[in-house]
């Protein structure tokens, strides 16, 4: 796989906010000791007159960001998503989401593919935290491309997000002129067999499983929840309508994330079978982004295997 | 301006609406509440840049409350400034009032940012003077944190970004009461002495009696003539102050008069007032 090319939605990151930067004189961004790895620092080379640096201090992160968007700046707030989502969550939910202060929360390093990192840096908690914190966006990217294009429509937008980003490349899924909207799901291949739903790297193993499937005569309906907050409930309705049952696959615990949310919308408004491919109730561990993805279950096979279980 | 009598005159009337607002919510934190209200009183009336008709003004100071359980105290502060209706007091707490148990900058005109989470008003505070600094404007930010607060470890976290950034557009106040919910801040959990601290983390640091009007002004004059730095007032305070029985009892951190004591708390603040 070698000749594909792969990007990281943080490296799109960087130099989203590079490009913003000249076009928004009100924006402002801030890390806590990651500038490298959450690739500010691109951001940090152009403009550091409005880059902040605030050391290794996640709460102040974000309760300083509130500070500076409530007097009239959007800002945008890295670290890993483990400290962003985990250690600063009360004051996400306090002082960004309850004052309805512009921070968009940009989580880099999210899910398994951290990888040798290990388990304490891993974290498939993230959408689940964000997701209970009311009106929160929560958008996770499937590539570079769509990251960039997303990333531009909740910038211009007045409100707090999550944002989540990986650290592994991942290959490009979309074309640049790509026409995406926030809270509006994209169907990537159509299929009446079976449905996947799969949000930000999972996208890629989707359309991977799809291929599979077709080989053995399964027709899928591959679908990318880039946006998980407000969920697509319409795509999901008449995926659970037409196909014989819904997969979702996401980078994240099987819990409360991307699986839970289209469960939620299916057993209310078309119940049929939901089997969630993710990360199952457990710890992550060292290793490399495509072994652990093995170990724990969010390869292609996995969908595939998921998929056959329920036709 | 007003005189320090005057200021005397108008605390002594906000501590009193104060309490009718905790008396008729049935609950609250008169402690806490009666310790900050000569330092929002002397700030309001006397040192802040506000506008209680244009709550949002332009180039207008701003105050953290970082304390937010003593809402009361700047509810009724903001009310006596013009902000609303003192009557509006005897809503507090109650179901669709604007005077929330924690101040909600949503909801209430003058307040500056939604706190009760202890540690992140402070913050707050210098991410807005952080803020005013990169767009050169040129006015306060004010942030009011307890004393029993600074065992937050937020508060080290922003009072380090607060010298790195040399806030010195950043005056913060310590209602140093020395009570807790628990007890004494000092058997608590230590966090004197408070001005050392707040010095070897690269602030300018005064303290003074936090219920002495003159010597909080004159503290004020000291503190806006520091330069490249921001600066830590430690108000030496007493919670329940100026009503006998909470006096320094900390089992009047969270707890509401009932009828009797009301009566006895306005009689003893304000007389027949």
């Amino acid at each position: 796989m070698a000749d594909i090319k792969r990007t990281a939605t943080r490296q799109a990151y960087g130099e989203f906010l590079k490009e913003y930067g000249a076009e928004r004189k009100d924006l402002i961004v801030m890390s806590a000791d990651l500038s490298g790895s959450n690739k500010t620092d691109l951001f940090e080379k152009e403009f550091p007159e409005r880059f902040i640096e605030t050391g290794i201090s996640e709460q102040d992160l974000y309760a300083e960001a509130a500070g500076i968007a409530l007097s009239g700046h959007v800002v945008a707030a890295s670290t890993f998503a483990m400290f962003a989502a985990g250690r600063a969550y009360e004051i996400i939910r306090n002082s960004i989401a309850y004052t309805h202060a512009n921070v968009k929360i940009c989580a880099t390093h999210g899910g398994i593919t951290v990888g040798e990192d290990g388990a304490s840096h891993q974290t498939f908690e993230d959408i689940a935290l964000m997701r209970v914190i009311p009106e929160m966006v929560i958008i996770n990217p499937a590539d570079a491309v769509s990251a960039k294009i997303l990333m531009r429509k909740e910038f211009e937008r007045d409100g707090y997000s999550y944002i989540r980003l990986g650290r592994a490349g991942v290959p490009d899924v979309y074309d640049k002129d790509a026409d995406l909207q926030i809270g509006k799901a994209v169907e990537l291949k159509s299929g009446n067999d079976i449905a996947i739903i799969a949000t930000g790297i999972m996208v890629d193993a989707a359309l991977k499983a799809e291929e599979l499937l077709a080989a053995e005569g399964i027709s899928a309906r591959v679908i990318d929840m880039h946006t998980i907050k407000p969920i697509d409930e319409d795509i999901i309705i008449k995926a659970a309508r037409e196909c014989k049952g819904i997969v979702t696959a996401e980078e994240h615990s099987v819990i409360g994330g991307l699986g839970g949310a289209v469960a939620e919308v299916t057993s209310a408004k078309c119940p049929c079978k939901v089997v969630r491919v993710g990360q199952q109730d457990c710890f992550g561990g060292s290793g490399k982004p495509a072994e652990l993805l093995e170990k724990y279950g969010m390869t292609a096979a996995d969908i595939v295997k998921a998929a056959k279980g329920i036709i | 301006m007003k005189t320090v009598h005057e200021l005397n005159e108008i605390a002594r009337d906000v501590r009193m609406d104060a309490l009718r607002g905790i008396h008729a919510a049935g609950a609250g934190h008169p402690g806490g509440s009666l310790s900050v209200t000569d330092i929002l009183v002397s700030l309001y009336f006397n040192v802040m840049n506000v506008d209680p008709e244009n709550p949002k003004m332009e180039g207008r100071d701003r105050l953290v409350l970082s304390k937010g359980h003593a809402a009361p105290a700047l509810y009724s502060t903001l009310a006596h400034r013009g902000y609303f209706d003192t009557s509006e007091m005897l809503t507090l707490r109650k179901l669709g009032s604007r005077l929330q148990g924690h101040p909600s900058m949503k909801l209430c005109p003058g307040v500056e940012m939604s706190t009760g989470s202890l540690g992140q008003g402070f913050s707050a505070a210098v991410g807005m003077a952080i803020a005013d600094k990169i767009d050169g404007k040129d006015r306060k930010t004010f942030v009011i944190t307890g004393d029993g607060e600074l065992q937050e470890g937020i508060i080290w976290e922003a009072a380090l970004s607060a010298a790195k950034h040399g806030l010195d557009n950043l005056i913060a106040v310590v209602d140093w009461n020395n009570l807790q919910i628990d007890g004494v801040v000092d058997i608590v959990k230590k966090v004197a002495p408070i001005d050392e601290k707040f010095s070897s983390f690269g602030w300018a640091t005064f303290v003074c009696d936090g219920h002495d009007m003159q010597a909080l002004l004159d503290t004020y004059e000291k503190a806006f003539k520091v330069s490249g730095k921001p600066v830590c007032i430690v108000a030496r305070t007493h919670k329940g102050h100026g009503v006998s029985f909470m006096e320094d009892q900390a089992g009047w951190h969270g707890k509401a008069p009932d009828d009797e004591q009301l009566a006895q708390a306005l009689s003893e603040l304000g007389g027949d007032r």
